[in-house]
């Protein structure tokens, strides 16, 4: 009887938590473009950008209406402690849009910056403009294309920035050539002398390990980002060199934080967080041009 | 025993065409990017090569065909082949420095890069028929029968390479082996040739 009982409950909770981000909110648009399903989804003053492959639903952005310049997600603060490598950073390159959130608020910390934003899919600028308030100018540029052929393409030219974030996976479908070793090194050739790679990456699956090999090929020692409660994992690489021990990084942390308050970025609790342990099988696969099976390596 | 052979040629040479059509996009990928233009150039290159051999293997078939001059079409494949491992990069460096939109872009590379071998493996086909065929009556059981080898050969391509190839091996690798294969196909023909 008592079992009886507690295979309820079990059952219950197994069925109620299956539905964890299908909350409230109503879809405000939804689109079909080449590369994903998006949906707008409004909930009170909150309003998300979704992208789907399967039925369930990820965030990707979201934005609180009241507060727009508050951050929503915890990956998106932790690519901020970017910031703690760089100061002010004069020119920046963002692969994936998202609702902008990242480049509107380096806008707003480095007006003087020159911002280039790559996005593949035209659907997700609209969508970023219409409902996220995202605006480009001639400082804040947007370039809807392939990321790897931007990054040739500018490379060639010459330019070079002082910080790169790399957030170009939705989570469902990773565009493969983005992922290699040669894409990377591409990267780390464009930055300046001072400059800064932050990638949000994967935290889980076999792809873990060839990730994490492949940017320790490209760039050797890099932190391994991390906090409690997170499936993500930020990787900050400096070709300049990281301090060992990050406790010299608490004084600008400490700039920062004041900076960043209304970005909700607790930029000092990262200071301790910030070179996580090499906890990757280190002998794991280099992703290369070719060699980069990364969906079917992400399903194992 | 002879016709079987003519079968298994045909039916590799269709697993071949395939597999080297769905590498193209990863050969590709580093300078155009994945995008759906860049399949559209593929597949665009891969039917007109087809298309052009299909016609020229049937106006090859006309002259004394036999099972050497067949086995030959697959040597000079995996020769024109080589090309692919060995000049890739450069070539689309090339075409990347000088064509920017990366639609037309892809499309000069993919004709560059696939048209000769692709337009080889077209001749297959219609050669294989007419050196299977014997009478007009049974023509069309035979083309039936060697369409259904060829093309379940490409299927088969398709599937290993896009779920355990790329999973076990480098695609110059692939490449390589897809090569290796024809070339042994080739050798095959001539002891079939000789034993006949």
């Amino acid at each position: 009887m008592r079992n009886l009982l507690v295979c309820c409950v079990l059952f219950l909770t197994c069925f109620l938590t299956s539905f964890p981000t299908q909350a409230a909110g109503r879809v405000v648009h939804k689109e079909r473009s080449l590369y994903q399903t998006i949906h707008v989804v409004k909930d009170r003053a909150k309003i998300c950008l979704q992208f789907s492959v399967r039925r369930d639903q990820r965030n990707q952005s979201c934005i609180d209406t009241r507060n727009p310049q508050e951050m929503q997600f915890s990956y998106t603060k932790m690519m901020m402690a970017a910031l703690l490598l760089v100061e002010q950073p004069e020119s920046v390159l963002m692969i994936g849009l998202g609702g902008g959130t990242i480049p509107t608020a380096l806008h707003e910390l480095y007006p003087q910056a020159i911002i280039d934003v790559v996005e593949i899919d035209p659907a997700v600028v609209r969508m970023a403009r219409e409902y996220f308030g995202f605006t480009s100018d001639e400082r804040l540029r947007v370039y809807e294309q392939d990321a790897r052929v931007f990054t040739r393409r500018a490379k060639k030219k010459g330019q070079r920035y002082d910080l790169i974030l790399l957030d170009a996976f939705n989570g469902e479908y990773i565009p493969e050539h983005l992922m290699t070793r040669e894409y990377l090194e591409d990267n780390r050739q464009m930055l300046t002398e001072r400059g800064v790679l932050a990638a949000n990456t994967f935290a889980v699956s076999d792809l873990y390990d060839h990730e994490s090999a492949t940017y320790a090929d490209v760039f050797g020692t890099f932190y391994n980002f991390k906090i409690w409660q997170s499936a993500n994992r930020v990787i900050l690489a400096r070709p300049a060199g990281l301090p060992e021990d990050t406790d010299v990084l608490k004084p600008r942390a400490a700039e920062l934080q004041r900076l960043l308050k209304p970005y909700n970025v607790p930029i000092r609790r990262y200071v301790k967080d910030l070179a996580g342990r090499k906890d990757w099988d280190e002998s794991a696969r280099v992703l290369t041009d070719q060699y980069s099976p990364a969906n079917l390596l992400k399903n194992r | 025993m002879r016709s079987a052979l003519i079968y298994l040629l045909a039916g590799i040479g269709g697993f071949v065409i395939m597999a080297l059509e769905l590498l193209g996009g990863r050969v590709l990928a580093p300078y155009f990017g994945s995008d759906i233009y860049v399949w559209g150039s593929i597949i665009t290159i891969f039917m007109l090569s087809l298309s052009l051999g299909y016609l020229g293997g049937g106006r090859l078939s006309l002259h004394a065909p036999s099972l050497s001059k067949f086995a030959s079409l697959f040597l000079i494949a995996a020769v024109l082949l080589y090309p692919l491992v060995y000049f890739a990069e450069p070539l689309m460096e090339w075409v990347f420095d000088r064509i920017e939109d990366p639609r037309y872009g892809s499309l000069v590379a993919a004709s560059t890069l696939f048209i000769l071998p692709t337009v080889t493996l077209g001749f297959i086909s219609p050669y294989s028929v007419r050196l299977l065929v014997e009478t007009a009556h049974r023509s069309g059981e035979v083309a039936g029968r060697l369409y259904f080898v060829s093309t379940l050969g490409s299927a088969l391509g398709t599937l290993m390479t896009s779920f355990y190839f790329v999973l076990w091996f480098e695609i110059d690798t692939i490449l390589t082996g897809l090569a290796g294969t024809l070339l042994l196909l080739a050798a095959l023909g001539y002891i079939g040739n000789r034993a006949t």
